[in-house]
């Protein structure tokens, strides 16, 4: 059993470009699971409880099943339906439709921690829902939450490595490829594993600093 | 009696297998979890600096690194290492020490919670660490770890479709087999899907009844 490393030198450049795909996706992936976690959210706390009950079971459901399921779902029925994407695109909506279950129950934290006096308030002045919503409560909901949201993201940044199952070339797929033709499996794969940890520490490290930054004035608004 | 049954349900019998094996799984990984947990959790807030950067170490190669890559990992490096365990068992030891990993964080955050002054007075009382923790600490910790503890026994339920990637015989592998086999790959998908949802089910309304106790109980007593 002996490593190679120059070997490690030859794929490295390889590797890391197939990171890029993994941070793309995560980041396309994220930006859509914010969106769709805010609609998600709406409709989970609206007064039409046909939507209510749809959004909850909707949000339920996907956080109580696998990823790795509701990816292949994706992937093998929609086709059949008319809607076809590339691997990557398939991934990143599936990524995008599984976290916007998880951002909106973050929201819906974010929502119920904003004072009740706000919204009797807004009720005073007889300010319709969606000023209500828009310039009052959302605003006050999402900033304490940005912390967790930061950390979806950097967990979406390894989740991507799932989209290997349907051959999309991200990193860990690319590492197989790459080790089932050298048979250096110890070195591919230790550089994958080196790769997701610097990503995933990295990305800690620059929204701490964020935080950092941010906090002083944080304190300041109340 | 079988064939009696209406189309998308006579998928069921196959996929029951694998559920079982799921269950089974994920049952035992969750103990092993359990166990790393508080070994992990406690060696991270040791005063001996070597266990503490163990710990340290471990959890964050585990959190800092998916599941998948992990378990790709374990299943090509360590045979050449001279260590080769069937799938089933490669993929409990990972789940265990995965979801241990996250485990330690929970134990980790919760005895650092409980308040100063139990220490203090424990030390008063002249009892030993290992008692204080064992007969003071840890049960008003236990409390509060269930909530989170019970999320990381979903996430570890949803782990477990995961190991279908290496041939453990659990619900997911059943699934696409069947798919091979049958062609109804949305029927089997959706049918697979739902039996997940069904297994985790006690699980999820364990943690929304410990949710809305958590809010009783920050609502305060007056409005009880």
């Amino acid at each position: 059993m002996t490593i190679d490393p120059t070997y490690v030198g030859e794929i490295f450049p390889i590797l890391a470009r197939a990171a890029l795909v993994n941070v793309l996706a995560a980041c396309v992936a994220f930006s859509l699971a914010l969106v769709g976690g805010l609609f998600l959210v709406l409709a989970r706390l609206s007064t039409v409880r046909v939507l209510r009950l749809l959004a909850t079971g909707i949000i339920e459901f996907v956080r109580d099943t696998p990823f790795l399921i509701q990816l292949f779902f994706v992937f093998y029925v929609l086709p059949r339906y008319g809607i076809t994407f590339g691997p990557l695109e398939t991934g990143i909506v599936a990524l995008g439709l599984h976290w916007s279950a998880y951002t909106s129950e973050v929201y819906r934290a974010g929502i119920a921690s904003v004072p009740s006096g706000q919204w009797d308030a807004a009720t005073a002045l007889n300010l319709p829902a969606s000023r209500t919503w828009g310039r009052i409560i959302l605003p006050q909901a999402i900033l304490p939450v940005l912390p967790t949201l930061g950390n979806y993201l950097i967990v979406m940044f390894k989740d991507t490595a799932i989209l290997s199952t349907i051959a999309v070339s991200e990193l860990l797929g690319v590492a197989l490829g790459q080790a089932s033709l050298s048979f250096r499996y110890v070195e591919t794969l230790t550089l994958v594993a080196v790769l997701f940890l610097a990503m995933s520490l990295g990305a800690s490290a620059v929204f701490r600093t964020v935080e950092g930054i941010m906090r002083p004035r944080e304190l300041t608004r109340n | 009696m079988f064939d009696q049954i209406p189309p998308p349900f006579d998928l069921v019998g196959p996929l029951l297998s694998g559920a079982v094996v799921t269950i089974g799984v994920a049952a035992v990984s969750c103990i092993l979890a359990l166990a790393v947990a508080f070994v992990a959790g406690l060696a991270r807030i040791s005063r001996a600096f070597p266990v503490r950067a163990a710990a340290v170490a471990f959890v964050e190669f585990f959190r800092g690194t998916s599941l998948i890559v992990q378990l790709f990992w374990i299943f090509y490096v360590l045979p050449l290492f001279g260590l080769s365990t069937g799938p089933i068992e490669t993929g409990v030891v990972l789940l265990g020490l995965h979801f241990g990993a996250y485990g330690s964080e929970i134990v980790r955050g919760t005895v650092l919670a409980v308040d100063r002054g139990q220490w203090d007075a424990a030390t008063a009382l002249n009892m030993s660490p290992g008692l204080t923790m064992r007969r003071i600490i840890l049960p008003q910790a236990f409390v509060a770890m269930l909530p989170p503890f019970t999320n990381t026994a979903i996430e570890l339920l949803k782990g477990t479709a995961i190991m279908s990637l290496i041939a453990v015989p659990e619900l997911a592998a059943a699934g696409r087999t069947l798919v091979l086999n049958s062609g109804r790959t949305a029927e089997v998908f959706s049918l697979v899907l739902v039996l997940y949802f069904l297994i985790a089910y006690p699980l999820s309304r364990l943690v929304r009844a410990f949710e809305s106790r958590q809010a009783a109980k920050s609502r305060g007593v007056q409005n009880a």
